[in-house]
């Protein structure tokens, strides 16, 4: 094996780095993983073959054959149309042209659409509509074809929202207040969710995505595990996606619990089972990337969490790889060198159902 | 980016299987393995033949569930989901509601 390798950080930036320090990294991230989760490190093994992915003097790398998974997507559709907020390249294609061009031209396992919002709130006051392009659209499709939105419980708080906004009341000393006025917003998201997913069962849906639940903390993710909990009785045919946001649930509450267990500070195996006991078809692991690491330590961290909560559930568990998570370093245009490393790592070593 | 994570992971959608699969996950909860083994048992082939596409390309032409290609006349859509519940024995919402306002 050469000496130098040359790789990524976490922020994008190209860099050769010493296979020991390559090494040393992996061993780093797994261990610090495992400590915060309580979970096992990498084995020998299995930070021996990452370090050989990363070690590819290729430019992109691949699962070997008969090893591959099923790629969903958060609104990759949207990507052909939209613009730089939304990693887009601005191409004038309407919402069924560029499901379909994602199906048939980029060969998706499964498709999906969204409002350009990407959340629940706004689609609500639109649903009809929104309803009305899926209908259509899913005439066309033969893939799977998913409805996707966040829950993003930030928008109910002011100036987005009709609650105080708790991160001016925690700063104020007011914990209580604070934990009221989230406690009263994911109820309404909850409404929301469900409201909006009953819609959507109504023309048929075949899959509907919380994308990114729990970015406002454990009240925002209590809300989409309680609205799947409805949803699994009022739409028992439409699946539903639970994706994470980050590594593990921030305490922005602190005490609102689910199946008797505190969220705030669970991390991903224990996100998973708590998404399953909901009644959650697949969930996605979130770990964000940091920027001053570099790649190979960014996805020994994602692998050490990904792996631990695909072991601990029986439903399928994909993990989130898209700008700045899952090891895939934080640029608007991800380098397809590391790209297709944590790709490959977490398929292939973390043993994941799908990305 | 999802290019690359299809080009480097993915199964190929309906070019290949990976439609067929994903359904699997969706609606019966399946890991990847189970998924891949309860399609290959249904399409009367190997796991490996599943991201085969000499394969895979006939297959999906005899049994009508939708080919990668345009062809004019050929299923693809709703008619071609019609065929893949029946085929995986699966209930698809979009397929179901179709067939109740068909009668």
């Amino acid at each position: 094996m050469k000496d130098k390798i040359i790789t990524r950080m976490g922020d994008g930036e190209l860099v050769s780095m010493a296979a020991e320090e390559v090494e040393e990294g992996i061993l780093a991230a797994t261990r610090e993983a495992a400590q915060r989760a309580e979970i096992a490190e990498l084995t020998a093994e299995e930070m021996e073959a990452l370090f050989d992915v990363m070690a590819d003097s290729s430019r992109a790398v691949s699962v070997r054959p008969g090893q591959e998974v099923i790629v969903t997507d958060d609104g990759c559709s949207m990507s052909f149309y939209s613009g730089q907020d939304s990693g887009g390249v601005g191409v004038s294609l309407s919402r069924m042209q560029a499901i379909l061009t994602y199906e048939r031209a980029c060969a998706a396992d499964t498709t999906s659409m969204g409002h350009s919002d990407y959340s629940f709130k706004p689609v609500k006051p639109i649903v009809n509509s929104e309803m009305n392009e899926y209908y259509t659209i899913s005439m066309m499709t033969t893939a799977p074809f998913l409805y996707g939105a966040q829950p993003n419980m930030g928008l109910y708080f002011q100036p987005d929202g009709p609650h105080q906004n708790p991160a001016d009341l925690l700063a104020g000393g007011k914990i209580k207040e604070a934990q009221e006025v989230q406690e009263a917003a994911a109820a309404q998201l909850h409404q929301d969710l469900v409201f909006v997913g009953k819609k959507l069962n109504g023309i048929g849906c075949e899959g509907l995505n919380f994308d990114t639940a729990g970015s406002a903390g454990d009240a925002d993710f209590l809300a989409a595990l309680e609205a799947i909990g409805d949803l699994r009785k009022a739409a028992p045919d439409m699946p539903i996606i639970l994706g994470g946001s980050g590594e593990f649930v921030l305490g922005m509450h602190g005490e609102v619990t689910f199946n008797g267990r505190q969220l705030a500070g669970m991390y991903p195996h224990e996100q998973a089972r708590m998404a399953e006991a909901a009644g959650a078809s697949i969930f996605g692991v979130a770990v964000g990337t940091n920027t001053n690491q570099s790649v190979a330590w960014n996805i020994a961290r994602t692998l050490t969490f990904a792996k631990a909560a695909v072991a601990a559930v029986d439903i399928p568990v994909h993990v989130n790889v898209g700008m700045g998570v899952g090891g895939v370093p934080m640029m608007e245009a991800p380098p397809i060198d590391s790209v297709t490393r944590a790709s490959k790592s977490l398929v292939q070593i973390g043993k994941a159902d799908g990305l | 980016m999802h290019l690359a994570h299809i080009f480097a992971s993915g199964m190929g959608g309906i070019r290949t299987s990976g439609d067929l699969v994903a359904w699997l996950q969706l609606i019966k909860k399946m890991k990847i393995a189970e998924a891949k083994q309860y399609v290959a048992e249904k399409l009367a082939v190997e796991i490996s033949d599943l991201t085969n596409e000499e394969v895979m390309r006939q297959i999906r032409q005899d049994l009508g569930i939708g080919i990668i290609t345009s062809v004019a006349g050929s299923p693809k859509g709703m008619r071609a989901k019609l065929k893949v519940a029946e085929l995986l024995d699966v209930r698809i919402n979009s397929v179901e509601l179709f067939k109740s306002d068909i009668g």
